[in-house]
């Protein structure tokens, strides 16, 4: 995985090749059930209330602790350019999808490539207004339990 | 005044200024001739820079000297490496995901 800041732009840039074809890939990113599986880092789970996967249209989903704790967000859907790109605004909210104002939002652009040998590369691009955002984005994370990615890494580190 | 060192990064002239003595600490007159602004607009730069406490003062004979405090740099990159981890988790999962659709 590729993984970059760009601190004048405040915009970090994700590259990964996974070994599937480009329209699984595709439905993994855009379609909820599939998303639910992986979107969240254990022991938290994605749960999509609702999903309209078309420019305009938004997905509100949850992430949901082991205690059973929910943190709310939502996804609005500004352009989709079918197995080659799509374009998303993203937001904390209520469980209603009223969008909280206190945090920042910040600007996705995915894009998927397909290469030899049925592998598909995903570009993630996450823009924000200012990088301090990115702190804050990382510390609501701590929130929902994004701490486990941590520890995981003591483990390995202990080990 | 404690402030947090993302705002040390925020301001293009204050990563000018982190660039510069980066390289080797710097009195606030070399600094200032570095940039077209006033003087007094970057001492008010070098203050929050100081109380971001990524710069720090150190004085020789009469002289103050700017230089860098690296561990601070690293805090920032601490930050982004959470971020990386939470990717690679997250991609981890996709794969056992994308496994599954395989078979």
């Amino acid at each position: 995985m590729d993984f970059t800041v760009d601190k004048e732009n405040s915009t970090v840039r994700v590259k990964r090749e996974f070994s599937a074809s480009i329209s699984k890939v595709w439905s993994a990113w855009t379609e909820s059930k599939i998303l639910d599986q992986w979107w969240a880092p254990k022991p938290w789970k994605s749960r999509t209330k609702t999903m309209n996967f078309t420019e305009g249209g938004f997905r509100l989903y949850a992430m949901v602790g082991p205690e059973g704790e929910e943190h709310w967000a939502r996804a609005d859907y500004k352009s989709i350019t079918p197995k080659t790109n799509f374009k998303f605004l993203d937001a904390f909210c209520d469980d209603k999808g009223n969008v909280n104002n206190d945090f920042p939002r910040s600007d996705w652009s995915v894009d998927f490539i397909e290469s030899a040998d049925s592998t598909t590369i995903v570009h993630v691009t996450i823009k924000h207004k200012k990088l301090s955002d990115l702190e804050k984005i990382i510390e609501m994370g701590f929130k929902e339990g994004f701490t486990m990615a941590l520890e995981n890494l003591d483990e390995i580190l202990e080990a | 005044m404690k402030r947090d060192v993302f705002q040390a990064i925020a301001d293009p002239t204050r990563r000018a200024i982190l660039t510069l003595i980066a390289v080797q600490a710097m009195t606030p007159n070399a600094l200032a001739e570095k940039f077209d602004s006033t003087r007094q607009a970057v001492s008010k730069h070098i203050k929050i820079l100081c109380e971001c406490e990524i710069v720090k003062q150190e004085k020789v004979g009469r002289q103050i000297y700017y230089q860098l405090e690296i561990d601070k740099m690293k805090e920032i990159d601490k930050w982004l490496e959470q971020f990386k981890q939470l990717w690679e988790n997250r991609f981890d999962q996709l794969d056992q995901v994308l496994n599954n659709l395989n078979s």
